[in-house]
């Protein structure tokens, strides 16, 4: 069976094991291509007008498979870990892509860690029978892209180490660290973020996200919230960004938005209240949505990084 | 100490009798305005939903006019609603205010912290006082809405503008003077034949429309520019998907607004299958339910920004498609005119009319 996957929202934190599950099944896999406005337009077309631009360009992307494959994996992730969800808007996904006419079958698992491990197990063999009645084979499936997201946990721990490295290292430490906050969808996402990454690199910024970050340190860095947040990724947003902060670990922060996004509302709020109390480290809100102007962009982090450069000048002089 | 809590519909009239009970001074912030919804908007952030910025407003107004502690519902996710008082602790700080605030959580998520605020309030109460305070002032609460409800019933029927209205008031402040469980009977029935009182003609041929969507926005008059009071005057009968007392009961049977949680989830499964957070679910299984029983149409409100009621409004097309039931969106934010929702309103009235296959005259409100 082919079987495709959006280039777009949990794409950007599971893919691999994704891959590895259905290509274990003897399963062929499509990923549409990188966002571009071809495909962001074939989002708006049909997308509800309000929604955030991240699920618009969801919909652009299943838009671009749906004639390709046999069918689309749209999985309805509900929670993470026991006491949180994810976002609403991955709650009802696999309803809202449904209710546009002429799309293949969609495959749509329930994952839910609130229901308990079992609950969770019997998910994973119900898809993996869709594809075989294997038990042993769904089982070893489902080890190997265990194995490759926990390996992702062990490459980001080591990315966060060279980081720091670097900044002990004397001859790169004059350069600018930035810390990038907010969602990996809009983050990586290069049309989103419009090349915001190479931008900065381009200008010799050294950079750490959440996902170059040791998730143990993400976990801590949460607890300075009063109320634990009920949404797993948004928490880590905040725990990463705090960490960083905690740390010392950057001379600024860039946060991510895209319009209109809920949780994002109410983080940046909290982000700004946890940076005005962990010193005072410039911190850079920039809210993205399908009408942004590159230059406009530019512009803006240009600003900002002279800015950084002169309180960093000044600091050390 | 001065106690207050944000408007919305008749709550108010429920912890005015909760603040008796439980010994302590209440005074609701003053009346949301056009000024509360500026100085909510100005201090909230760009993008947050409605509701949020129009209680930071209410707020601010009662800081303002001498409140010192601050109640505010809390929640346990995935809908924005459960954060709103982590946020508005912040914003409120940060502009320099100086207050308490008690967080009202989800007794059956938190029960702990449920307690322990209102063991915060009433000092010197045991917990089974508290419990029974609460229970009464529920039960009084549930009184409100049912006679609201009998209202609506009423309102396209009545033959002077406004009258089915004026003896709703009339039997409001019957019920708000009540003090115990016989009391709050004898003045909802008394209420009912008040209400009941108001010269109607039921001959007349009225359009049934449902009104479904985000609890804030439907329960909060200003905020949906008194819907319920143009539609009603102008011949609909109109059928509220939330109450006051549905949406603060921990039962799932919706008491006032007569349908089970569990049976709106069966409704709702071709189209939603999941909880959405806020009333995502409900508003899809609402729709169903009304197109089942042969409503004229749906009016869905909602704020702008809400998650759970944009999911639902990307599926309302195929359920409105599938059911052929006609169902007029209204999204509302802080640059929302009355005069838009009107023309909308209108043309809504024709279109059901004409899929009725009835003449406009039939109407004999429609003015």
């Amino acid at each position: 069976m082919l079987i495709g996957i959006p280039r777009a929202l949990l794409y950007y934190k599971y893919i691999d094991a994704w891959e590895t599950f259905f290509k274990t099944l003897g399963q062929d896999i499509v990923i549409s291509p990188p966002t571009t406005k071809k495909i962001l337009k074939l989002g708006t077309e049909v997308a509800e007008n309000e929604i955030c631009m991240p699920v618009k360009v969801f919909y652009g992307h299943v838009m671009y498979l749906k004639d390709k494959v046999d069918a689309l994996f749209i999985p309805r992730v509900v929670s993470v870990e026991k006491k949180a969800f994810t976002c609403p808007k991955f709650l009802g996904l696999p309803d809202m892509i449904k209710a546009e006419d002429g799309l293949p079958p969609i495959i749509s698992p329930t994952i839910n860690y609130k229901l308990g491990r079992a609950q969770y197990y019997k998910t994973i063999f119900e898809l993996g029978r869709q594809f075989t009645n294997n038990n042993f084979k769904i089982t070893q499936a489902y080890f190997k892209a265990l194995g490759v997201q926990v390996e992702h946990t062990r490459i980001s721990a080591k990315k966060e180490k060279e980081f720091i490295n670097l900044i002990k290292d004397k001859a790169k430490s004059k350069n600018l660290k930035i810390g990038i906050a907010g969602h990996p969808y809009n983050i990586h996402d290069e049309f989103i973020s419009m090349h915001l990454v190479k931008r900065l690199k381009q200008k010799g910024v050294e950079l750490i996200t959440a996902e170059s970050t040791n998730p143990a340190n993400i976990k801590n860095g949460a607890k300075i919230l009063d109320k634990d947040l009920f949404w797993t990724y948004e928490k880590e947003v905040i725990g990463a960004a705090s960490y960083w902060l905690q740390k010392k670990l950057v001379d600024g922060i860039i946060y991510i938005i895209a319009f209109p996004c809920g949780p994002d509302s109410i983080l940046q709020v909290i982000l700004e209240n946890i940076s005005k109390k962990l010193g005072k480290v410039p911190l850079m809100s920039l809210v993205l949505d399908e009408h942004s102007g590159e230059a406009g962009l530019i512009t803006r982090v240009e600003a900002f990084i002279d800015q950084l450069k002169y309180r960093k000048a000044a600091q050390s002089g | 100490m001065r106690i207050t809590a944000p408007q919305m519909g008749s709550l108010e009239y429920m912890l005015e009798d909760l603040a008796v009970r439980l010994g302590v001074e209440y005074v609701p912030p003053p009346q949301t305005t056009l000024k509360t919804i500026e100085l909510g908007v100005k201090n909230s952030p760009e993008f947050a939903c409605l509701p949020l910025k129009i209680t930071i407003g209410n707020f601010i107004q009662a800081l303002e006019a001498g409140s010192e502690l601050l109640i505010m519902a809390g929640g346990c996710g995935p809908c924005r609603f459960g954060y709103y008082a982590e946020v508005q602790k912040i914003l409120l700080e940060n502009l320099g205010y100086k207050f308490e605030m008690i967080i009202i959580e989800p007794p059956g998520a938190h029960p702990i912290q449920f307690v322990r605020a209102f063991k915060k309030l009433g000092r010197n109460m045991s917990i089974k006082q508290i419990y029974n305070a609460i229970k009464i002032s529920f039960k009084k609460a549930q009184a409100f809405d049912f006679i609201e409800k009998k209202m609506l019933e009423i309102r396209p029927f009545e033959i002077d503008k406004g009258s089915a209205y004026k003896n709703y008031v009339k039997a409001r402040e019957i019920l708000r003077n009540t003090k115990n469980d016989d009391e709050i009977e004898e003045s909802k029935k008394t209420g009912f034949k008040i209400i009941e009182s108001t010269p109607c003609d039921f001959g007349r041929n009225v359009l049934r429309v449902g009104l479904v969507g985000e609890f804030y926005i439907l329960l909060e008059p200003i905020m949906n520019f008194d819907i319920e009071k143009w539609l009603g005057e102008n011949g609909v009968l109109v059928e509220r998907s939330v109450y006051t007392s549905d949406w603060i009961g921990s039962s799932k049977n919706n008491p006032v607004a007569g349908i089970s949680n569990e049976k709106l989830l069966q409704e709702a499964k071709p189209y939603l299958s999941h909880f959405v957070g806020g009333e995502g679910v409900i508003t899809i299984g609402h729709i169903a339910h009304f197109a089942k029983n042969n409503y004229d149409g749906v009016i869905h409100l909602f704020p702008f920004t809400c998650m759970p009621e944009t999911i639902a409004k990307s599926i309302i097309p195929k359920v409105s498609r599938e059911l052929s039931i006609p169902v007029l969106s209204i999204t509302i934010d802080e640059q929302t005119g009355k005069t838009g929702i009107v023309t909308r309103l209108e043309a809504m009235i024709d279109l059901m009319l004409s899929k009725r296959g009835a003449k406009k005259e039939s109407l004999c409100a429609v003015s």
